[in-house]
């Protein structure tokens, strides 16, 4: 009971002090507030020429989750890069506690950054552009963002794991930022991609949230699509955690976890 | 002789030492996968929308790909010399202002060109837009005049950056303003009012413009007024620029504030 109390101690903490730093940093500030909000504006200018509600309303739902993403993508990829820069990645591995229960954390806290954004980018969506996107289920919605959130913390924990040894891995991060949102349907509908691309967007959690927000918001179950996202956020963590194991221990062995 | 030296050989030295995205790790992800990403976005986008054809946006947002290496590029003139300690150095030299960083607009220039270019050509070969062999030299003149035009922007930014620290900030948010007003994914004619207003003073709006032009099937004759104008901009960002980098140096020398970080 008291190795719970203080895992759960350290996770809260590492949180916390994660937003912090974030809220002094304004290029952090900017990544996760702003950036998504560029690119949801162009999105909202090219939905409504045509003046089709269902499409603004599909692409404000869309665009308030980007942020969550755009966050993970980036900060998630450029985590441990950072802790190296740092000089902290050596003190973080050589601590008791387990790496995993230090990055999951902050990933949290990255994807919290996201919920600001997605408060940010709908009011800038209702108040900017007139878009207000009815939401028919309240819980359903607020179920769905929460367990979109956690499902994304898990992918960026096992995308900053997976970068490791990748040293310039915030360029990797970048590239993939587009990429998300197309295959998480952000703001096409899966139908009108490739076939080929379909199978990934199956296994990337966010869709399915998206999914749920979307279910939700017209009224239908949205229960089924979190689901699948929370034993997709599962299984990242599963891996992330197999993988971080298994690359500390070559890292260590190899003596190349410090190297910039 | 000694002031040519400078614009070209310190020209490509300092890009090469400062702007580390040359790095193929960095370049490849960031200047080459990045644009045809977004390119795909949009284009999906548009389809979804059903607003215009892929190519106009292969077009807007392939021509957009050159603000990226231009202004990381020309802020990390200036940021990289900071965060190098040689920014004091390099301003207490004698060394001519102007050439030096006209010569390190040379290289930016030359590599956004590249990107472009590729951008276009991959985001084209992707989509399926057929562009008849015959247009694609006037459309790299073109790609060629937008790099220098966004350079020319992006030596403003450079000069703020004397005063600006969070110069990544400065970049992305100018990058998210072109993007957004240039008519990169909507037509000027699409924007709310007075977004065109702000667009005539951009760089980059009449390059879209005379490229989708020239893909149309138009002569690069027939766009020429849009071509000078574009130049006749970037000439006064390049002044612009240069008063500002000039201000700043005196007024960071007498504040002491050059190498603050």
């Amino acid at each position: 009971m008291n190795r719970v109390v203080r895992a759960a101690r350290l996770v809260g903490v590492v949180w916390y002090l994660q937003l912090r730093m974030f809220a002094v940093s304004a290029f952090e500030a900017l990544m996760q507030l702003i950036w998504p909000m560029i690119f949801a504006t162009s999105a909202f200018l090219i939905f409504r020429v045509n003046g089709d509600r269902e499409l603004l309303i599909f692409a404000g739902l869309g665009a308030s989750a980007m942020g969550i993403w755009s966050a993970m993508a980036t900060a998630a990829s450029n985590l441990l890069q950072e802790e190296r820069w740092s000089g902290t990645l050596e003190l973080l591995v050589a601590a008791p506690a387990p790496l995993a229960l230090v990055l999951a954390p902050v990933a949290l806290a990255m994807a919290t950054m996201g919920l600001l954004s997605m408060v940010v980018t709908l009011l800038w969506a209702r108040f900017a552009f007139g878009i207000s996107i009815p939401v028919a289920d309240i819980s359903g919605f607020l179920v769905s963002i929460l367990v979109t959130i956690a499902a994304m913390a898990m992918l960026g924990f096992l995308l900053s794991v997976s970068v490791i040894r990748y040293r310039t891995s915030w360029a990797l991060g970048n590239a993939l930022e587009f990429p998300g949102w197309l295959l998480g349907g952000f703001f096409v509908p899966l139908a009108i991609l490739p076939d080929w691309v379909k199978p990934l967007s199956y296994v990337f959690a966010p869709t399915w949230g998206l999914a749920g927000m979307r279910d939700a918001a017209a009224g239908r179950s949205p229960w089924l699509q979190c689901a699948i996202c929370v034993a997709l956020g599962v299984a990242y963590g599963v891996i992330g955690l197999l993988l971080s194991k298994r690359l500390l221990t070559s890292a260590r062995r190899n003596a190349t976890l410090s190297l910039t | 002789m000694s002031a040519a030296r400078i614009v070209f050989i310190g020209g490509l030295l300092s890009y090469r030492a400062l702007f580390n995205w040359l790095n193929p790790w960095i370049f490849i992800p960031t200047l080459v996968l990045l644009p045809i990403f977004q390119i795909l976005l949009f284009a999906f986008m548009g389809r979804q929308a059903n607003l215009e054809s892929d190519q106009f946006f292969v077009i807007g947002n392939a021509v957009q790909s050159a603000s990226t290496p231009c202004l990381w590029g020309m802020t990390s003139a200036i940021a990289g010399e900071r965060s190098s300690r040689t920014l004091g150095l390099l301003l207490a030299s004698p060394a001519p202002r102007v050439a030096t960083f006209v010569g390190r607009a040379i290289p930016v220039i030359a590599n956004a060109w590249i990107v472009s270019l590729i951008s276009f050509a991959v985001g084209a070969w992707l989509l399926r837009v057929d562009l008849p062999p015959s247009r694609w030299p006037a459309i790299a003149v073109l790609v060629l005049v937008g790099s220098v035009s966004c350079t020319g922007l992006a030596l403003v930014l450079a000069a703020i950056s004397l005063r600006v620290r969070d110069t990544a900030t400065l970049a992305n948010s100018m990058y998210g303003v072109l993007l957004i007003f240039c008519g990169v994914n909507v037509p000027l004619a699409a924007l709310p009012g007075w977004m065109p207003a702000v667009s005539a003073w951009l760089p980059l709006t009449r390059t879209i413009e005379a490229t989708r032009e020239v893909a149309a099937g138009a002569s690069l004759g027939h766009v020429g007024g849009l071509v000078l104008h574009e130049l006749a901009l970037t000439s006064g960002y390049l002044l612009l620029g240069i008063c500002i980098l000039r201000y700043f140096e005196a007024s960071s020398r007498a504040k002491a504030t050059l190498e603050v970080v």
